[in-house]
């Protein structure tokens, strides 16, 4: 494990954010939306993280992708803390980690031409030869060459994620965070998504981490799994055996809530899912769950 | 075959709860849904699976009469022991249907409920406005009784909550327990646990069964997610392109599907098979906007086995609209 050097390592990372107080006399409570989170991610490795809303699964992405300050402990990309670094001294990360969010809609610009808002993590780092660039980006992600001169609008939901995954390589990172990247798409779309996101990975040897609500997407798609519960991983390891071979009480229930053809056909009922799920989801109007600082 | 047969005595014995046909629905002149059948029996559990722009959801309001203004339906919508037609029916008519013979479940809880009221007032509402309940005080018991059957712990302080104050499972099961408050002959939920984390889509999955079962109600279940269906439903229609391509009892489809889109349909959402290369399979190409989808076969554009004959429409093949496909060439035996 310690021989290469991890792309991705982190250590005891908390984040904890204020809510806005109630009372005059008394600060705000806090809201620890991570609990001390630390793994390490390998270079090339496939990495998954898998929770319901509110896990803190977008903040910690968030955190990686140098968007917000962990409150306590460290994370290290390619051998550099990013936690405490300022903005601007940020740039190496911006090229060495990309990221695809999950709504292709919302995440590119409307008003811009696709080949603009290709181009665009090149502008800002000042590369040359983008024309070409994008091209051939265009031609990696299975897009004609005249996409180039039409508006996200013209596309549809599978095809414009495409052109956030043509972004997202534009500046060759050797990192891709793909933010439930395939949840907003159709079954059939989904599919032909993660088929080239499998491919990219494997032809351009790159760092994966794949964040999703769903265990089957992660599944396929991961060597290696963390399950994330209330702001912490309560189980992490090689993809076969966390499901296969549940240890935490929480994954249990997690994989055995997840309808599947196979056992549904075999004749699993509602009942029969309800009933895995039955430990740690309470009813209740009391229940608050962390859920304040995330999915904003 | 046997099966077949048997599902179509159990149908015959008993008048069907909600019978749909012909139905088109048209915004503009461009087509929606196009000649739609569909039947669902007493008690019968029905699952209606497409991708999006399929047609399955302005499929459910037409049956509800919640069409958006522009976009009309017809052909005839017929529930049992409404005595008109639910096509062309004016809103007067339809409020009295709405919420009593059938009530809807949908997507999003946070827009289905009223964010000024407390969701113990909602669903006492639902029994007031169609008087299944003698008085305020007689509806307030029923409310809370129904919040505790949809598992909300203490149902007497959830009544008094709003929807902002509650989390998206537990406003779901509000909208539950306001769809189930009069019983409805039919509950049309339209992809209800889309939303929700996947154990609490378990959980409201669960208790939506429950809730039919116990009332004897027919339940016509929409969404994309095979599993789901094939969880929850007995029988299954597929749609693609406005149009239903296949039905019929939820093993046979998805076990042994005719239709070449139910096929692909299956293969792209198994992730546990891969080729050598670790890759899925794969439907070719995307779903067209609304009015672009080919003439005869709809899905001929996207099909590997399409050939010139595909430029027909392709007849329904089997004994009822609620078994049988529209493909020129199926899957399974070839000579049919």
């Amino acid at each position: 494990m310690s021989e290469t050097p991890a792309a991705i390592s982190v250590r005891d990372v908390t984040r904890d954010y204020r809510r806005s107080r109630t009372s005059l006399f008394r600060p705000g409570t806090s809201v620890h939306a991570l609990r001390g989170v630390s793994f390490d991610v390998r270079p090339g490795e496939r990495f998954g993280i898998v929770g319901e809303s509110g896990c803190g699964k977008s903040t910690l992405l968030r955190i990686l992708a140098g968007l917000d300050q962990p409150t306590s402990g460290s994370v290290v990309v390619d051998g550099t803390e990013i936690s405490r670094l300022a903005e601007r001294r940020l740039r190496f990360l911006r090229e060495r980690l990309q990221m695809i969010f999950q709504d292709p809609m919302s995440s590119l610009d409307p008003r811009m031409r696709v080949r603009d808002i290709i181009a665009e993590p090149l502008v800002a780092q000042g590369v040359g030869g983008r024309q070409g660039r994008v091209t051939e980006l265009l031609g990696a992600v299975g897009l004609q060459p005249d996409a180039g001169g039409r508006f996200p609008h013209q596309f549809s939901g599978g095809q414009r994620q495409r052109i956030s995954i043509a972004r997202a390589l534009a500046p060759r990172p050797g990192i891709l965070v793909a933010d439930e990247p395939v949840s907003a798409l159709d079954v059939s779309v989904r599919a032909q998504v993660l088929n080239l996101i499998t491919d990219l990975v494997q032809d351009l040897s790159l760092t994966l981490i794949f964040v999703s609500h769903d265990l089957s997407v992660v599944r396929h798609v991961c060597d290696r799994v963390a399950v994330m519960h209330q702001g912490q991983i309560v189980e992490t390891g090689p993809t076969r055996e966390v499901y296969g071979n549940p240890r935490h009480p929480y994954t249990r229930e997690l994989v055995s809530a997840v309808p599947s053809l196979r056992r549904a056909l075999a004749g699993a009922s509602a009942e029969d899912l309800a009933a895995a799920t039955a430990g740690t989801t309470q009813a209740g109007p009391t229940q608050a769950g962390p859920t304040s600082g995330e999915n904003r | 075959m046997s099966a077949a047969i048997g599902s179509a005595i159990r149908r015959d014995a008993a008048p069907a709860v909600l019978t749909v046909r012909g139905l088109n629905v048209t915004v503009r002149r461009t087509p929606l849904v196009q000649g739609v059948d569909l039947t669902v029996g007493p008690g019968e559990r029905v699952g209606l699976i497409g991708e999006s722009g399929s047609g399955k959801t302005m499929t459910a309001l037409s049956i509800m009469g919640l069409l958006p203004e522009d976009v009309t339906a017809t052909g005839s919508v017929r529930l049992s022991g409404v005595d008109h037609d639910l096509v062309g029916a004016d809103e007067r008519a339809l409020s009295r249907v709405r919420g009593r013979d059938v009530a809807m479940v949908f997507q999003e809880p946070m827009t289905a409920l009223n964010p000024t009221m407390r969701v113990g007032a909602q669903v006492a509402e639902a029994m007031l406005i169609h008087h299944t309940k003698p008085d305020r005080r007689h509806a307030r018991t029923a409310a809370e009784a129904l919040l505790d059957q949809v598992g909300l712990l203490n149902h007497a302080q959830a009544a008094r909550a709003y929807p902002h104050q509650l989390s998206g499972g537990q406003r779901q099961r509000v909208v539950v327990a306001l769809a189930l408050a009069n019983d409805p002959a039919l509950l049309v939920c339209d992809e209800p646990t889309t939303a929700l984390d996947v154990t609490v889509q378990a959980l409201v999955l669960d208790l939506i069964v429950r809730g039919v079962t116990a009332r004897n109600s027919a339940m016509l279940f929409i969404t994309h997610d095979l599993a789901v269906v094939a969880t929850v439903c007995e029988r299954v229609l597929v749609m693609y392109g406005g149009r239903v391509v296949e039905s019929g009892r939820v093993d046979e489809v998805f076990t042994r599907p005719r239709h070449r889109y139910t096929q692909g349909l299956i293969g792209a959402s198994d992730l546990e098979v891969v080729d050598a290369r670790g890759r899925l399979a794969t439907i070719p190409g995307s779903v067209p906007a609304a009015g672009s989808f080919p003439a005869g076969c709809v899905f001929r554009n996207r099909c590997i086995y399409a050939t010139e004959l595909c430029a027909t429409s392709p007849d329904w093949v089997g004994p009822n609209e609620s078994d049988g496909f529209a493909c020129h060439h199926p899957a399974g035996v070839p000579h049919v």
